[in-house]
């Protein structure tokens, strides 16, 4: 069909930062289609820059709201990497707790606040309150229990205050951490089972669309990996986080304040459903059955899906929470001091699962602990480039819808990948061209 | 006629934002008293006027002085939320380096491909009527301020340092852990959070109004840090206000 169609969303909504989505058809071919991210750029490689090593994950932690938790903990796996601060059993188990806190956090407020309300038809989540207040309630109460992990454990669900190099500056009471599990279980176990319920009435309006791609995520051969392990390609298989260089391949386009990544492919995937297909395996049976109740299947291809994904990591957290709390119980809780005694200086890596995807920080120290040299890669910036080849696909799929649902489609698919542009560019909109 | 409140988000990492969508105990209560009219993080609605425009982030590009004097017009009180809008925060670091050192380490040869400037509070550009601070800015904070507003009354000012508050809480004081702190200079309102859970004040609600700047660094110096690191801690939130 030879048809010019030019969209331009500026400042796309319900996603963190600023992006405008591009859409450039004449004639019927398509000559233009992507996300063209606009956030100011905040050169945080280069502020690191002298910075001690006490200081690195308090300034990297800012580089997203978000995922402040996910930067804090790779920032300190790549300080103690570099350092040679060996960590306890008990610090390793209080960061997955938190992780699982902050995945749980970011995944329920995606799926409720910032994709559901495409699914109703409905601008953001503040109508729902009218309509669906049971469900809004619900949503809200997951979400805080969620942050009270993050404040119970880390002081602070945003910009965490406790995670330090070599341990905690704090060590939670046995009764915060036994009432969190109370919660897990009365709250939100519950609350979870009700959400694949609802995530199941509103699942038939996903879009079908398909395009496989490569998965990149972490792998752990004792669980389904989210802090630590090695680098998993679902082309190539597995290599060590320590030649993350060789996976990310960072490149600048001009559409872009954020850097863009290949590897084996134009681009790969990163997130929910990399994790998913890379990792489904690991997961509990309540995890199965929840992507089995919500339609989603092992080797999954449709981006729109990795919201569904994050639905079941959801669950899955809830339950390994409950896992890591018993665990840190038969251990006994220590009021451990943080090993902050560097054994070494030079370069270290760290790479853990946050809810967007895998994330890199990679720092050089000299030999006072100071940085000379930080990298940090994102998992939005590596989405990047997937998400511009989904959008070349399926423009041509769907050209004979109107501009209204092309333009929906195409904000749906950008949601999907639940961006988080503010980390990518240590930064969403959407133009369409007619 | 509830006041119609926006949210806007400049250079920043949208957790004072987030700390917003986190009321997950008063959300519905705040929104009986006032219409939220954009929030983009949020929400797809967009408005003309705003009776409150909340301003989170730092100015730092060409395109953000052009925004920020559009809200300005449009808005009848303004408010700055955190660090970054209040005084350049952790953003204005950079403005400690070369700009085109700054943009070289990031980009590379293609340093002038996305313009920049020196990180700049919001007051640098356009008049701000009240602030929140905090990296990120404290729920309850913000709570005050918006009750305070919606009831027409002066918001809270915080004038003391860190310090007392920290006093107040009977926390042991970090100097003696080992620590090197920035509460004494650092304008409190915060309930001493950091210190209370173990961790030295980076200074994040900045300086307070007559900071006794060469007494801090004696301090620190003689708790074992050398005077270039301490003035580097000192500049962590605080770039744009401490000469050094």
């Amino acid at each position: 069909m030879s048809r010019d169609l030019d969209i331009k969303v500026h400042h796309l909504t319900r996603v963190e930062g600023h992006g405008n989505i591009v859409v450039n058809m004449k004639d019927g071919v398509l000559e233009k289609a992507h996300l063209s991210i606009v956030e100011p750029p905040r050169f945080f490689e280069a502020m690191m820059k002298g910075r001690s090593f006490h200081e690195a994950a308090i300034i990297t932690s800012r580089i997203c709201g978000i995922c402040s938790l996910g930067h804090q903990l790779t920032s300190l796996v790549a300080t103690e990497d570099a350092l040679g601060l060996e960590i306890s059993e008990q610090t390793v188990l209080l960061r997955k707790l938190l992780i699982h806190g902050a995945t749980l956090q970011s995944n329920i407020l995606h799926a409720y606040f910032l994709a559901a309300p495409d699914f109703l038809n409905v601008g953001s989540v503040f109508p729902l309150i009218a309509t669906h207040k049971d469900v809004v309630l619900r949503a809200l109460r997951m979400k805080r229990l969620a942050n009270d992990i993050g404040d119970i454990v880390s002081g602070r669900a945003v910009h965490p205050i406790t995670p330090v190099p070599g341990g905690f500056s704090r060590i939670p009471e046995k009764a915060e951490l036994l009432e969190i599990k109370r919660r897990l279980l009365e709250e939100a176990l519950p609350d979870g089972l009700e959400t694949i319920e609802t995530m199941k009435a509103l699942a038939g309006a996903i879009p079908q669309f398909e395009r496989e791609t490569e998965y990149i995520s972490l792998k752990h051969p004792d669980e389904y990996a989210l802090y630590e392990g090695d680098i998993f390609s679902s082309d190539t298989g597995a290599l060590s986080v320590h030649n993350y260089l060789d996976v990310t391949n960072e490149f600048i386009v001009n559409h872009s304040t954020s850097k863009h990544a290949k590897y084996n492919r134009s681009s790969y995937f990163v997130g929910a459903l990399a994790r998913w297909n890379n990792n489904h395996a690991q997961l509990g049976e309540e995890a199965h059955a929840a992507a089995e109740a919500m339609g989603l299947k092992p080797n999954c291809y449709n981006p729109y899906m990795n919201t569904i994904a994050q639905v079941v990591e959801a669950v899955h957290c809830i339950l390994d929470s409950v896992r890591i709390i018993d665990r840190l119980m038969e251990l006994g809780l220590k009021n451990e001091k943080p090993n902050q005694t560097p054994t070494r200086y030079g370069r270290g890596i760290g790479s853990n699962e946050v809810p967007r995807g895998i994330l890199f920080h990679d720092y050089t120290y000299d030999n006072k602990g100071n940085i000379i040299k930080a990298n940090c890669i994102i998992p939005t910036g590596q989405n990047l480039a997937n998400i511009d080849d989904d959008m070349m696909k399926l423009v041509p799929e769907i050209i004979n819808k109107t501009k209204e649902e092309i333009t929906l489609n195409l904000e749906m698919l950008v949601r999907a990948y639940d961006p988080c542009i503010s980390c990518s560019v240590h930064m969403l909109e959407v133009d369409f061209i007619e | 006629m509830k006041p119609q409140v926006a949210f806007f988000d400049f250079t920043s990492c949208e957790g004072c934002q987030l700390n917003k969508l986190n009321f997950e105990n008063d959300l519905l209560d705040i929104l009986k008293h006032v219409d939220i009219v954009e929030f983009r993080e949020a929400m797809d609605d967009k408005a003309d006027h705003y009776d409150i425009a909340f301003i989170e982030g730092s100015i730092t590009s060409p395109s953000c002085v052009e925004r920020i004097h559009d809200i300005r017009r449009r808005c009848d009180v303004l408010v700055a939320l955190g660090s970054c809008a209040v005084n350049g925060g952790v953003n204005a670091m950079k403005n400690l380096h070369p700009i085109d050192e700054v943009r070289e380490t990031v980009y590379g040869d293609d340093k002038y491909l996305f313009a920049t400037l020196p990180a700049m509070a919001v007051s640098s550009v356009v008049k701000v009527d009240y602030e929140v601070r905090g990296c990120p800015m404290t729920q309850q904070d913000f709570l005050k301020l918006l009750i305070a507003l919606v009831l027409g009354k002066q918001p809270p000012k915080y004038g003391s340092p860190v310090c007392v508050e920290c006093k107040l809480k009977e926390n042991e004081c970090l100097y003696n852990r080992g620590m090197v702190c920035l509460g004494p200079i650092t304008r409190g309102g915060c309930d001493a959070v950091c210190p209370s859970f173990g961790q030295f004040c980076t200074g994040c609600r900045g300086l307070l109004d007559n900071p006794n700047i060469d007494g801090m660094l004696e301090v620190m110096t003689s708790h074992g840090i050398s005077l270039d690191e301490a003035k580097k801690r000192m500049l962590l939130y605080n770039s744009n206000e401490v000469q050094l």
